[in-house]
């Protein structure tokens, strides 16, 4: 079995006004890997709510993210998100923002560069909108000045 | 990368990996380096296999091969952690940021 997350979400969130789900019916766009893998350089994004430090907290309907240095470690990490139940992740950031693992993958030369830093947004925010024309052209911005050939993004 | 399938599904992102784990545990489970890591490795060489826009691989990783009742009440119920009242909230942001706000903070 798999979990229909959607109806569940619609049960869940009863009291509130329906959520209207991204569906998009057309082919994806699609940009082929340039180089193999082990010669590109990637950046990581986790919607799971992920902070640096004393990085401020997120809000309800923050559209906001954060740089999270590529070689923080556990300690130097928190997590804020009101959408998923967050105690695994604040034990171990790998969870949702698997930060050390790809640190070793780079290591190994399985990626050939890990970006730095690494992007973190809180992915609870109700308007769609918001996230297509604020969040995730900045995002976009970024990479592209950072010249990543590709982006891993782990949705949390 | 994704646990909520039928999501993904009408996001059509180009590339998904999907796994089958509670929401919060995308790429694996706590303190479980390995696992983390294979999932990980897994995740990153679609990048280079995936050929059709809209694909989504399906890892065969289970939760717990003892326990699938995990699946039926995931998102339900009492999933979402009560609101703290707003005091509280504000109080406990406080005190993780004065956490790191010392002199020698990177």
């Amino acid at each position: 079995m798999t979990v229909e997350y959607i109806p569940r979400t619609r049960e869940l969130y009863s009291g509130y006004a329906p959520y209207r789900w991204v569906v998009n019916a057309d082919p994806p766009p699609w940009t082929p890997l340039r180089k193999p893998l082990a010669q590109s350089k990637l950046a990581v994004i986790s919607s799971g709510g992920i902070l640096y430090r004393d990085q401020p907290r997120f809000h309800r309907e923050d559209a906001s993210y954060r740089l999270i240095p590529k070689h923080a470690t556990q300690a130097d990490l928190s997590v804020w998100h009101f959408g998923y139940r967050t105690a695994d992740a604040e034990s171990d950031h790998n969870c949702v923002f698997p930060l050390a693992r790809l640190r070793e993958l780079e290591a190994a030369g399985v990626i050939g560069e890990l970006a730095d830093p690494a992007y973190s947004f809180m992915g609870g925010v109700y308007s769609a909108r918001k996230v297509r024309e604020e969040l995730a052209p900045r995002i976009a911005d970024e990479l592209t000045k950072a010249h990543v050939d590709a982006f891993y993004l782990v949705p949390a | 990368m994704t646990s909520a399938l039928d999501i993904t599904q009408a996001v059509n992102p180009p590339r998904a990996v999907f796994v089958n784990f509670p929401l919060g545990h995308q790429t694996g489970k706590p303190h479980q380096p390995d696992l983390q890591r294979q999932i990980v490795r897994d995740a990153l060489h679609a990048f280079e296999t995936i050929a059709r826009p809209g694909t989504i691989v399906e890892l065969p990783y289970v939760w717990d091969p003892d326990d699938r009742q995990w699946e039926a009440t995931d998102y339900t119920g009492d999933f979402l952690p009560p609101r703290p009242p707003k005091e509280d909230a504000d109080q406990a942001e406080a005190a993780r940021r004065s956490r790191f706000a010392t002199p020698n903070a990177k």
